[in-house]
């Protein structure tokens, strides 16, 4: 049974479908790739399938929940999937520690000293130890987005999602992020990464979704996919990343 | 009965000044607790209450306090509901504070990013979560300058209840004038008392505001 479907889900503002009918499934331990052009509606995709936001066709099954259009009791699988975002987000009031223990604490009532042990457990996992007591502001883009990450982890989520979590850091920076995700690619979560990283997707990702125009427009192994593109929309959008 | 003005007529003015507290801080009180409630309804309400706030706040932003405070004292009695002056000073500013109050406090919850709101939904958490762990404790820290510096309105503002024949620290002095016909001295004397509690106020106000660092959300 797939982690994730997502069957002809249609997201629409008035006329416009920035998301035309999407067919998608992730098998468990699968990683794929999102790719595209900027409005080409990936990361509207990926907002979706965590209900931040609304479909307007179709339904998405996810790890035993079904969404469709006007499903509005979302916590229970919210609990379940876990979301990154391209700006981190990190609660700028509380510490490290508090940002990655808030969570398991008030949603799932995780008592103080294990939480505490799964924070220094995921901190570890991105390799942040050190930095349990700092506050965001005084950490990097990367580790601020690697925390972001630790913080979902703690929830224990089933799924996976990141969306464009490199874009707004330098090429450095990117490297440590993107060290973390292999590594959880290779412990066997399941993931779903919109990115505009076309060598870390090959590399990382076993499928590879390249969308167009709110369509998916081909889909594959991410090997066959870059070796062997075979619409022209996708080879010319991945042509410079070939030089 | 004349008598010169001196140490002697120091206890009535702070007498005055007592109450001119009092009523501060009870106006204070109340017009904190309606404002978060109204704040909260303002962002997060349904569009009719949101509508009903927001008249309000217009209304009572354009309405001059003195008129309130007739309303209150003269108005409702007149319909059989008396109140004594103080009661009638307590509500008609806790009116008006409400509705400046509510109108600050909506804004710095509404300064809090929308990417905060959804990474706390990205984590499961509950609307009542949200904002008592993520939302308010980031609006209070924004808030605190201009909530401060407000309550040196209130305290100012407390000085229109001399009308209704409060007696704070402003009727204070115009009882004392009544006694000494020295309202140089006696006026001056008030206006220095009022510079005592609200500077102060001010100058916390801004060290809120300027010194102290606010973390900035990335």
């Amino acid at each position: 049974m797939p982690a994730v479907q997502l069957n002809n889900i249609k997201k629409c503002y008035g006329a416009l479908c920035v998301l035309d009918g999407i067919n998608l499934s992730v098998e468990p331990r699968d990683v794929v790739a999102v790719i595209g052009q900027s409005g080409s509606g990936k990361s509207t995709m990926l907002r979706c399938i965590n209900g931040l936001e609304q479909i307007q066709g179709g339904s998405i099954d996810i790890v035993g929940h079904r969404i469709e259009p006007g499903t509005h009791s979302l916590r229970s699988l919210r609990k379940e999937v876990g979301m990154v975002f391209q700006s981190y987000n990190l609660f700028p009031h509380l510490n490290v520690a508090e940002n990655i223990m808030l969570a398991p604490r008030v949603v799932k009532n995780v008592p103080k000293p294990e939480a505490w042990e799964t924070a220094q457990m995921v901190l570890k996992q991105v390799g942040l130890a050190d930095k349990v007591g700092a506050y965001p502001d005084e950490l990097s883009g990367g580790q601020q987005q690697r925390v972001a990450i630790a913080r979902s982890l703690a929830m224990k989520p089933k799924v996976m999602l990141f969306d464009e979590v490199t874009s707004a850091l330098d090429p450095q920076l990117t490297g440590e992020v993107l060290k973390t995700i292999a590594e959880l690619a290779a412990a066997g979560m399941t993931m779903i990464l919109v990115t505009h990283e076309m060598g870390f997707a090959r590399q990382v990702a076993n499928r590879t979704v390249f969308m167009y125009k709110g369509q998916i427009w081909e889909e594959g192994r991410s090997e066959d996919l870059f070796s062997a593109p075979k619409t022209p929309e996708l080879r010319s959008f991945i042509a410079p990343n070939l030089k | 009965m004349i008598q010169s003005f001196g140490f002697s007529s120091l206890p009535i003015l702070l007498y005055g000044a007592l109450w001119t507290l009092i009523l501060s801080a009870s106006t204070f009180v109340a017009a904190g607790i309606f404002s978060l409630i109204f704040a909260l309804l303002r962002v997060l309400g349904p569009k009719p209450v949101r509508l009903l706030i927001a008249g309000y706040i217009e209304l009572v932003q354009a309405t001059p306090l003195l008129i309130l405070l007739f309303l209150a004292y003269y108005g409702l009695s007149f319909l059989g509901y008396y109140f004594p002056p103080l009661a009638a000073a307590v509500i008609s500013l806790t009116l008006y504070a409400t509705a400046f109050l509510a109108d600050i406090w909506r804004g710095c919850i509404e300064a809090i990013p929308k990417q905060q709101w959804e990474a706390a939904d990205a984590l499961a958490m509950s609307t009542p979560q949200k904002l008592r762990y993520v939302i308010l404790p980031q609006a209070f820290r924004i808030s605190l300058g201009p909530t401060v510096g407000f309550l040196v309105q209130i305290v100012k503002n407390t000085s229109v209840t001399a009308l209704i024949s409060f007696v704070e620290l402003t009727r204070a002095g115009q009882l004392l004038n009544n006694m000494t016909f020295q309202p140089f001295e006696v006026f001056l004397t008030v206006a220095a008392m009022y510079f005592i509690i609200c500077y102060p106020l001010s100058y916390y106000s801004e060290y809120l505001q300027g010194g102290k660092r606010a973390r900035s959300s990335t």
